[in-house]
């Protein structure tokens, strides 16, 4: 029997120059690099940079260049003005889309087809989108009427994760900026090297000395930036147990906000779905970015009546994933971004195995360096498993059953969270009153995790509060309150 | 599973296998209906991302090669023109024998596809050079006859030699509901075509909604189709990468329900080696490597074939020659 062997097909890394250390990003220049540790691409466990630890002085430095910015410059600047250089920031990041796909991938781990595909098109759709708000913030309904204008907050202090770099500083930074806010942004500890090319990608942009600060560090600069007391609002996209730590940190302070936390988001499939869709919808909720997505549909939910038809169409799908360089065209699924994402993926599995859950993953070979977890697939789940109820933040399906809408909704709702859910039915009716019921913050109906600068993305409960994009993410970039009670006028 | 014998079906034998895959007593149009809607449906949106997705595989070096000899031999070589002439298919004969006069190590296409009066025509240039010669039959491309006139025209090409018949449903019938008639029709065709191989033409381009594309491909192989193909070629779009992608999974899916394994083919529109490669990557993916061979898939093409000479060409030599380095038929 023929068979089609895909021949390796790796995409060059000769087009991305990476510094053997960094320095930090501060008022439009680099500092010398300093206190250094090492950031490795986790499919190879080689080093990639060195890049710099930034104390809380570092951190002050930063906030004060981006104040003088604020003041000097951006905060007066014309909503125009301000969409010019965020339209020339989106045109350089797709000029320089396959450096970033490539830098993103090595710092990363995840597969190059992702990168060049999701991440960075959809960083610079961002800025794009943000552009043509920036003059029109106005009329965009943020202020009730005979309300102030809407006006920026000042400085914002930005922490973001690892599992997508560039993708979530655009979500941040576009809006930011477009409403006229000046930004420290702190990227994840092992994935800082995208945030520091897009600082060049400032300089080139000639965007103003310290509207953008890029700090690198741990979780230790994070909290320096976030109580420093001249940040006037925080953004941060991460896990629930540290944006819990900031919400207890700002509480008591004027600091507004907003936190996206984590998710355990149901991926509903009822038995008049597309299923051959319905299983793609399945496989990318779960194994896209190696299921490192806060909204990731880590709980399928199937009615229980073709629970083993779809399981047989999912395991079968699943052989034909193809696992390991990340750098390969090919690869549908890259290395986990650290050892310790990997080791909390390997000790929650086994616990669901021991809670009784069946374990299954496709036959697939491993490379020996660096961090891999099979695509895995346990079924036999029940609502009290710690699989069902714990964020894996891997490439773990947990598959549990229902039989009615209500009962769908039911189990659907019942987590700490409420990020995303998916919705697989050819019925428009029920797809509609899914959508009422499910307490989270995005339903997609026959598809999942896609993601569009217009549309807001934001959580329930402990996936935190507050939306990004669209119209109602600019809300939490201003205030329309009375110029004496806002931190912006100091 | 149903198991379904593969030797020589007559009509009853139809009808009585396809009462036992839908596991009803008399096979009506209701039946056929209840049981072609309740096939799950298609998502557009998904389907189109699903082909789209398998389009950016990158198919480099040793398994470009391979891919390209692949679908050499996987091309029905076609011409269908109200122009053609004994000369032409002739001339069309000749490239299938020899494709690459440069290259004798270059694969031949599966077959020549040409209208039923020109099959003795092909069938004394190939000789027994094991190149099959197709012929389209039953009123192509419209299929607007009657069904003596279908069958006459499909008797009258196998009796020339025919080896395989690329027949059209009636896509008036399909559209109104009347899917007996269609599986009726399919039916006597296959009878007619005695050993001849039948690929059974849907003309999706009509048909429009991938719910029908799945719902005609599993009408036609419930009705004893060999193969499923796009189009005629005569109606845009011919074939597209979602449409069959739907197909493949439905002789995937078909095979497992009833041990039956289907052919496919795509017919029109199909130029170039990158079109070519996007398709063989959906088969291995979708159905299978199983149908990773000329007699489970074909390629309806004409220019096609020219185009993976020169990518050939250019892989062995490493340089782009042109147009003019590849025969014209």
């Amino acid at each position: 029997m023929p068979t089609f062997e895909y021949a390796p097909a790796p995409e060059s890394r000769a087009i991305v120059t990476i510094e053997k250390s960094y320095g930090l990003f501060v008022d439009g220049a680099f500092t010398r690099p300093k206190a250094t540790f090492a950031t490795i691409n986790p499919a190879d466990e080689t080093v990639l940079a060195e890049v710099t630890q930034a104390g809380p002085k570092d951190v002050d430095r930063a906030v004060a260049a981006a104040r003088r910015a604020y003041e000097g410059v951006w905060g007066k600047m014309s909503g125009a003005e301000r969409g010019k250089y965020l339209f020339r920031i989106a045109r350089i990041l797709q000029e320089r889309a396959r450096e970033f796909a490539v830098l993103e991938t090595l710092d990363n781990g995840k597969p190059i087809k992702e990168t060049r595909d999701v991440d960075v098109p959809i960083a610079a759709a961002h800025f794009f989108y943000h552009a043509g708000w920036a003059d029109k913030l106005e009329y965009a309904g943020l202020s009730a009427s005979g309300a102030q204008l809407p006006r920026p907050h000042g400085v914002v202090g930005q922490v973001i994760p690892w599992n997508f770099p560039l993708l979530m500083l655009a979500w941040k930074i576009a809006p930011a900026l477009a409403t006229g806010n000046t930004v420290v942004l702190k990227p994840a500890e092992t994935t800082p090297l995208s945030a520091l090319l897009f600082a060049e990608v400032c300089q080139q942009a000639d965007l103003p000395a310290g509207v953008v600060n890029i700090v690198t560090g741990d979780g230790r600069t994070g909290q320096a930036l976030v109580e420093h007391p001249d940040v006037d609002k925080i953004a941060f996209t991460g896990s629930t147990e540290v944006g819990k730590a900031i919400a207890r940190s700002i509480a008591g302070t004027s600091k507004k906000a907003t936190l996206e936390l984590g998710g355990k988001a149901a991926n509903i499939v009822f038995d008049d779905a597309p299923l051959d869709q319905a299983v793609e919808g399945i496989v990318n909720g779960i194994f896209f970015n190696q299921g490192q997505v806060c909204c990731a549909g880590s709980r399928l939910l199937v009615q229980e009546s073709i629970h083993d038809q779809v399981v047989a169409k999912l395991k079968r799908r699943l052989g034909t994933l193809r696992v390991g360089d990340p750098m390969d065209k090919n690869s549908d699924l890259g290395a986990i971004n650290s050892k310790a994402q990997l080791q909390r993926i390997t000790s929650l599995v086994e616990a669901g195995v021991a809670e009784g859950a069946d374990r299954w993953s496709p036959e697939c070979t491993l490379p020996a360096k660096g961090y891999w977890f099979p695509p895995t697939v346990l079924t036999g789940v029940s609502q009290t498993h710690r699989v069902a109820t714990e964020e894996i933040f891997g490439p773990v399906l947990s598959v549990l059953t229902f039989r009615t809408p209500q009962e769908a909704v039911a189990k659907a709702n019942n987590t700490a969270y409420g990020l995303s859910a998916g919705v697989w039915t050819e019925k428009g009716s029920r797809i509609l009153w899914m959508a009422d019921q499910l307490k989270a913050g995005v339903v997609w109906a026959n598809t999942f995790n896609r993601f569009d600068p217009t549309s807001p993305f934001g959580g329930y409960k402990e996936s935190g509060y507050g939306r990004e994009g669209g119209r109602h993410g600019l809300e939490a970039y201003v205030t329309t309150a009375p110029a004496t009670l806002t931190g912006a006028t100091r | 599973m149903v198991t379904v014998s593969t030797t020589t079906r007559t009509a009853q034998d139809l009808t009585a296998q396809a009462r036992d895959v839908l596991g009803v007593s008399r096979l009506t149009n209701h039946a056929l209906t209840s049981w072609l809607h309740g096939i799950p449906g298609v998502d557009q949106v998904g389907c189109e991302a699903r082909a789209a997705s398998l389009g950016t595989r990158s198919i480099k070096t040793t398994s470009k090669a391979w891919a390209i000899d692949t679908a050499i031999g996987m091309i029905d070589l076609t011409t269908l023109e109200g122009a053609d002439t004994v000369g032409k298919v002739r001339s069309l004969c000749a490239k299938a024998l020899v494709p690459d006069p440069l290259d004798p190590t270059t694969p031949r296409p599966a077959a020549i596809c040409v209208y039923g009066d020109m099959v003795a025509t092909a069938k004394a240039a190939l000789g027994d050079s094991g190149i099959h010669v197709a012929a389209v039959a039953t009123a192509f491309p419209s299929g607007r006859a009657s069904l003596p006139v279908k069958l006459a025209d499909t008797r009258d090409a196998v009796e020339a030699g025919a080896d395989e018949i690329d027949m059209v449903i009636d896509r008036g019938a399909f559209l109104s509901g009347d899917y007996l008639t269609v599986f009726n029709q399919i039916g006597e065709v296959k009878q007619a075509c005695g050993g001849a191989h039948l690929k059974v033409i849907m003309e999706t381009g009509e048909l429009v909604t991938y719910d029908n594309v799945r719902r005609a491909s599993y009408l036609s192989m419930l009705a004893g189709g060999d193969f499923i193909k796009t189009s005629t070629g005569k109606v845009a779009p011919a074939a597209t990468l979602p449409v069959t992608l739907i197909m493949l999974e439905a002789v995937r899916d078909w095979r497992e329900l009833t041990g039956v394994q289907v052919g496919v083919k795509p017919a029109g529109g199909i130029k170039t080696t990158k079109d070519a490669i996007k398709y063989l990557v959906m088969v291995s993916e979708i159905a299978g490597d199983d149908w990773m061979t000329p007699e489970w898939f074909r390629f309806g093409a004409s220019s096609l074939l020219n185009d993976l000479l020169l990518q050939r060409q250019k892989l062995a030599t490493g340089a782009y020659s042109g147009a003019d380095y590849v025969t014209i038929d």
